[in-house]
């Protein structure tokens, strides 16, 4: 009875008992989710577009991060350092195109998953290689990025300002997404691939370009939040575990819905954070490893699609 | 002109339904299991038993599990570690408990603990398909690192949380522990992965690997011809984490000999991922083949550089290992997506057919 009483509520009442902490644990969680959904975001858009379960996106952005800091240690300031991974992300998105995926143009799914295993390998030796293994500094302070933080209700709630900028900066992005998106020719370009690709093809759109180019703003998106991320830890390809982190998002979330890797992202952050925070000492600690994927699949019991993900119909 | 079936007449259903219809192969097979377990002991040194064969087997094991499941039955895995590491704990806890009883069948016991948990982890794939199932086999991967990393209990309470092997013997025999010699490791592993690797070809072209296959192919169309598709896809999840669970319980057992969870992590997922890929998915050779690809190709990156006199250090050795592997998963896969194994066809084809091009 009495661990009953500690699994179902004691919990409850702690968090009736501190609201202020569980605020805090809250934003926490939500930083977090961000972030997760920033590169569930990045990883939806090259599923919709090209069909590929691109697994490299996590290292995508510790690639992006250490590209910038890489090149910043080298004697490059940060306002060209910046400039220089984006063209680098290019290069990563237009070589990707042209030596991957062209020629496995129409074979299985699983064939192409395969492939970004191959390229997250590749990724990380070639990264390590240019800019060593050990784990870097973000250069927060170079890109004007706030560090300091803020705190309310006499210090119990500290939040800090890069978090708040990273809330902010990826909300920004995923309104100049949707914009992108909806009102330029090329974003229209690119739904019409993402609905049907031989319908796409026949009214004269490129599927090679349109690949470049989400694989060039899954670069963009990569970038953005290995500055986030790299902000708040080291930068290192210990830093890729995030990837993991971001696919429970998808499957939450449905691998074809944008709304749902922002909805999943949130979901995941905070449920992780909760469950660590008020369940965790339980079990021994440490749970956040598995948690998000226990949510996610208990999601996926009641729906196999994901929470927005387009219904599967299945025909013989 | 050798390598023919021609004039192999099959006069009995017994004859015609062999293991290896071809005369030429059933003496290819005899001639490598028999180089294997009476050669091999005598020449081999331990550098090559230890560092070499004995990984080799083990991982050549746990590809066969994951091709099964994967290649043969159609459900993407990425929990191959995770499954290995409950082998590995089961067997230990098993000898712990039990230290009277012979560590071999223990190791063979410790499988079915595993495919349990299989069992268990498989159950969504009822519910969810493809990629969804292969993140889905995730949590399997990050749970049991988890698991086996805090509950002390099962590492026996110990200071390190790594698991010691303890010395078992077998008639005498030491075969595990740090007493045993490489060559008694050698034969256990050898007869554990031969025995089990016969088993497989069995199965498979039985009517249970043709249910697999049926699934996997297209499971809607299987459940409309009176396949059950739940029976099938826990049968597979069930055999092939029996497969990865000895394998993970031979790797602590008999390979490393103490073994913390991070051996199991999720980087021995992908690498048995890569073996079946580039061995040939649905390919029982395939995943020797792939095994022996992956276990080589490290070892040939370290020592080409040493042997052309070209200084390296060991750092950018390991960063050109993993840049070497990721491309050449690229191109085996753009070049020949059905690997090794298809390539072993291939040739097969030519040899047949030689010295004519018909």
């Amino acid at each position: 009875m009495e661990i009953l009483t500690t699994i179902f509520i004691q919990p409850f009442f702690d968090m009736a008992g501190d609201p202020i902490l569980f605020l805090q644990v809250i934003w926490e969680g939500f930083v977090t989710g961000i972030l997760y959904s920033l590169i569930a975001f990045g990883f939806v858009l090259i599923f919709k577009a090209s069909g590929v379960f691109n697994f490299a996106q996590g290292i995508m952005v510790v690639f992006a991060a250490l590209t910038l800091v890489g090149l910043h240690e080298n004697g490059i300031p940060a306002y060209i350092a910046l400039p220089i991974t984006i063209l680098v992300m290019y290069v990563l998105a237009f070589s990707v195109e042209r030596l991957v995926l062209r020629p496995l143009v129409n074979q299985p799914d699983i064939i192409l998953f395969m492939a970004t295993i191959g390229l997250t390998f590749f990724l990380i030796g070639f990264g390590e290689f240019i800019f060593g293994g050990e784990p870097k500094i973000m250069i927060t302070e170079e890109l004007l990025l706030p560090y300091d933080s803020i705190t309310f209700f006499d210090d119990m709630l500290i939040l800090q300002e890069i978090d708040i900028a990273a809330s902010i900066i990826a909300a920004l992005a995923l309104i100049f997404l949707a914009l992108f998106l909806g009102k330029t020719k090329i974003g229209v370009a690119l739904r019409a691939v993402a609905d049907d690709h031989q319908a796409a093809l026949s009214v004269g759109i490129s599927l090679n370009t349109i690949w470049v180019v989400v694989w060039f703003i899954s670069g963009i998106i990569a970038l953005i939040t290995g500055i986030m991320w790299g902000a708040k830890s080291d930068v290192s390809f210990a830093l890729s575990i995030i990837a993991f982190k971001a696919l429970p998002v998808l499957i939450l979330g449905g691998f074809t819905s944008v709304r749902g890797a922002i909805v999943g992202g949130l979901i995941i952050g905070i449920g992780e954070k909760i469950g660590e925070f008020y369940w965790g000492d339980l079990v021994g600690g440490s749970i956040e490893g598995w948690l998000a994927y226990m949510i996610a699949l208990v999601f996926l019991f009641f729906r196999p699609q994901g929470l927005f993900g387009e219904k599967i119909i299945e025909r013989v | 002109m050798f390598y023919r079936e021609a004039g192999q007449f099959k006069t009995t259903y017994i004859r015609d339904q062999e293991l290896f219809p071809v005369k030429q192969d059933r003496w290819g097979i005899f001639v490598i299991i028999g180089f294997s377990f009476i050669i091999v002991p005598l020449i081999a040194n331990d550098y090559w038993l230890q560092a070499i064969l004995i990984p080799f087997l083990i991982y050549s094991l746990s590809a066969l599990g994951l091709n099964l499941l994967t290649g043969y039955a159609g459900q993407l895995s990425l929990g191959t570690g995770g499954f290995m590491a409950v082998g590995a704990y089961a067997c230990y806890k098993l000898v712990t408990i039990f230290p009277e009883t012979n560590v071999i069948i223990l190791i063979l016991i410790s499988g079915f603990f595993s495919a349990g948990i299989g069992i268990i982890f498989g159950i969504p794939s009822l519910r969810i398909k493809g990629f969804y199932l292969a993140v889905a086999t995730l949590a399997a991967q990050f749970f049991f690192e988890w698991l086996f990393g805090r509950v002390k209990w099962f590492y026996n309470y110990n200071d390190s949380g790594a698991i010691e092997v303890p010395v078992r013997n077998f008639f005498d025999i030491a075969v595990t522990g740090p007493t045993a010699t490489t060559q008694a490791r050698y034969m256990v592993v050898l007869c554990i992965v031969t025995f089990l690797a016969l088993v497989a070809v069995n199965i498979v072209r039985g009517k249970i690997g043709r249910a697999w296959m049926a699934i996997r192919d297209m499971d809607i169309a299987a459940e409309l011809i009176g396949i059950r598709p739940l029976n099938t896809k826990l049968i597979a999840f069930a055999v092939s984490s029996y497969y990865t669970g000895v394998a993970g319980a031979l790797f602590v057992f008999t390979y490393l000999g103490s073994a913390e969870i991070e051996v199991f992590d999720i980087n021995m997922s992908f690498e048995i991922l890569f073996m079946v890929i580039i061995g040939g998915l649905g390919s029982i050779s395939g995943a020797f083949l792939g095994a022996a690809f992956i276990v080589l190709i490290p070892i040939l990156i370290t020592n080409l550089p040493r042997i052309l006199g070209i200084p390296i250090n060991a750092a950018t050795v390991e960063h050109f290992n993993f840049m070497i592997l990721g491309a050449l998963i690229v191109l085996f896969l753009i070049f020949e997506p059905h690997g090794l194994a298809k390539i072993w066809s291939i040739v097969r084809e030519k040899l047949r057919a030689w010295p004519f091009p018909y």
